[in-house]
């Protein structure tokens, strides 16, 4: 039973003419849109105290603790003290992509929510397309950062725009070709569809533990990492390094234009670990999650929040990249491990075998691929890294752990 | 209920002329505006409202593909055009040159042939919805790698030289 049929067919029962039926599921969308939209941002508050609060069990302090229960609260009066600061646009701002940008952060990740399956038969959209559509969302906050970045007239946010677009840009291509991973294995693009393939059936029970993550671990790593760089979190979060470069492109926003950027940041983690959840880690799949339907959303949420968790974990222990660590990691390991991956997922899925041989080979393809070209990529760039010491190092000390001595002598 | 003089609208007539609104606001912000950047801003908004027509078209493919390429490729690479082009980016530029009075009429013209061809021709009806769970891009992908193999690789190949030329301009010299 879908939602908005159940709700459709409330209001019939209701009262609602039959022949206003283009009102009554104009109506079922619009609460199904707003009760989501709302939730989201309502979610946002919980998302930054969970944050701050691993981020500083992690760092051996207490966090948040003084403004409701467990500090829970915390969020709530920092959301209004921004509310309540002054607003101030640059007067030599673009007034039209200065203002148009912080809506438009926002709006491109709640329409992420629109494809997510919560649970059997809760999902705003079931579109056929809706993987391709996850992805072309993310031009629209890149079109953000540019605007944001521009309509400034700051030289400062301008650059920082640059180079969140070509951070962004970079890490969509290996993060598109590993969500093609899950899509090739079901032969759908619909989240729901991907959602429910992940079953495993024992006998009549569905045990709900045929996550892709058991087959594709390879696929799921370079995921992880590239939604890691797209939701601008550590280690790749040298775009808003707020010690070094006073949060980049969103240098000029005050008040409540700033908080959007915030809200759309932490959001935009959350929904890039709930798609994880979807493509790799079963969605609402769980134990029983087919025979009782409520544990469908349960599940769902406690995994999205895991890994919610799991971000923050990382957040808190890797130290930031530099730019051009950032971007050589993006074209020169994860494009070619990704590539390899596909390739050799599309040709073992091809063989003429049994089906469980052939997901023992797609799992033993995955491990073997990444190991193969992890190591081959480690020989180029110790190679790489030797042979640009060279230039500036005495040969002997190639490979040596000592310091190079000053020609000029002490 | 009084007998209206015309028939009501439809919800998909009204959603297409909210988009076709967007599409010719877009188009024109992309050819009246003074500043450069806000014309590349038109062009993305009436890159979306050409991704509305398709979805109300039923080519949920075509229209999310529109936003993924024109949006998210084609856009970003005309901004950064423009913002590496230095006072184009910031004050005005005239939208207009001495050639604008050709191009209008030109423009116009166009528009009657256009417009003639499309209310003379006997379009064909719409055929039946597409039933429930039917996926397109199956078909298509099916058509690209049976019928039309031979296109898709020479398109694949045309991609793969720009790019490698891309490189090779882009490279340094040693």
């Amino acid at each position: 039973m879908n939602w908005s049929d159940a709700l459709i067919q409330l209001q019939y029962d209701l009262g609602a003419p039959r022949e206003l039926s283009w009102l009554v599921e104009g109506v079922t969308y619009f609460i199904g849109a707003f009760i989501l939209a709302n939730a989201a941002l309502l979610l946002a508050l919980l998302l930054i105290w969970i944050t701050r609060k691993v981020i500083s069990r992690i760092q051996d302090r207490i966090g948040p603790n003084r403004v409701g229960p467990y500090g829970l609260f915390q969020t709530v009066a920092d959301a209004l003290k921004l509310l309540s600061k002054e607003d101030i646009t640059p007067a030599s701002a673009d007034k039209v992509s200065y203002l148009l940008a912080p809506v438009l952060s926002v709006v491109g990740v709640l329409m992420t929510l629109a494809v997510i399956p919560f649970g059997p038969g809760l999902i705003g959209a079931d579109l056929n397309v809706a993987v391709l559509y996850l992805v072309a969302l993310g031009s629209l906050g890149i079109m953000a950062a540019l605007m944001a970045g521009w309509g400034s007239n700051n030289k400062y946010a301008l650059l920082a725009g640059f180079r969140v677009v070509a951070q962004l840009l970079s890490y969509e291509i290996p993060m598109v070709l590993a969500m093609l991973a899950p899509v090739l294995l079901v032969g759908t693009m619909s989240m729901q569809g991907i959602a429910e393939a992940q079953s495993l059936y024992l006998g009549p029970i569905n045990l709900g533990l045929g996550w892709f993550i058991f087959l594709l671990p390879g696929a799921f790593l370079i995921y992880l990492i590239a939604a890691l760089a797209e939701a601008e979190q550590t280690p790749f979060d040298l775009l808003e390094a707020e010690s070094e470069l006073v949060a980049g492109f969103h240098i000029e926003y005050s008040g409540m234009k700033f908080a959007m950027f915030f809200l759309a940041q932490f959001l935009n983690s959350f929904f890039l670990g709930a798609i994880a959840v979807v493509l790799f880690l079963g969605g609402w799949q769980g134990p029983l999650a087919g025979q009782v339907p409520l544990l469908g959303p349960i599940y769902f949420l406690a995994k999205t929040f895991f890994v919610y968790v799991v971000i923050q974990w990382i957040k808190g222990t890797f130290p930031r990249v530099r730019i051009d660590q950032m971007m050589q990691f993006a074209w020169k390991v994860l494009v070619p491990l990704v590539l390899a991956l596909i390739t050799a997922q599309m040709i073992i899925m091809k063989l003429p075998l049994p089906m469980w041989i052939n997901y023992l080979l797609l799992l033993a393809a995955n491990i073997a691929v990444v190991v193969v070209v992890l190591n081959i990529l480690g020989n180029y760039f110790q190679r790489e890294q030797v042979r640009s010491k060279r230039a500036f190092e005495p040969r002997s000390l190639i490979g040596t752990m000592q310091p190079v001595q000053s020609s000029s002598g002490d | 209920m009084p007998e209206l003089p015309f028939p009501l609208p439809t919800v998909q007539q009204v959603i297409f002329a909210m988009i076709a609104l967007l599409t010719v606001f877009g188009a024109l912000v992309v050819v009246l505006a003074p500043n450069l950047f806000h014309s590349a801003l038109g062009l993305v908004a009436a890159f979306f409202g050409a991704a509305g027509v398709y979805i109300i078209a039923e080519a949920e493919f075509v229209g999310v593909s529109q936003v993924l390429i024109y949006v998210g490729a084609i856009s970003t690479l005309i901004t950064f055009a423009i913002m590496l082009t230095r006072g184009m980016m910031f004050g005005a530029t005239s939208p207009r040159n001495r050639q604008w009075g050709t191009a209008a009429i030109i423009t116009a013209l166009t528009f009657i042939v256009l417009w003639a061809i499309v209310s003379s021709v006997p379009w064909p009806a719409v055929g039946e919805p597409i039933p429930e769970g039917h996926a397109i891009i199956a078909g298509l992908g099916r058509a690209f790698v049976n019928e039309y193999v031979i296109p898709f690789l020479l398109l694949a190949m045309l991609l793969l030289v720009a790019l490698a030329g891309a490189i090779v301009l882009a490279r340094d010299r040693k």
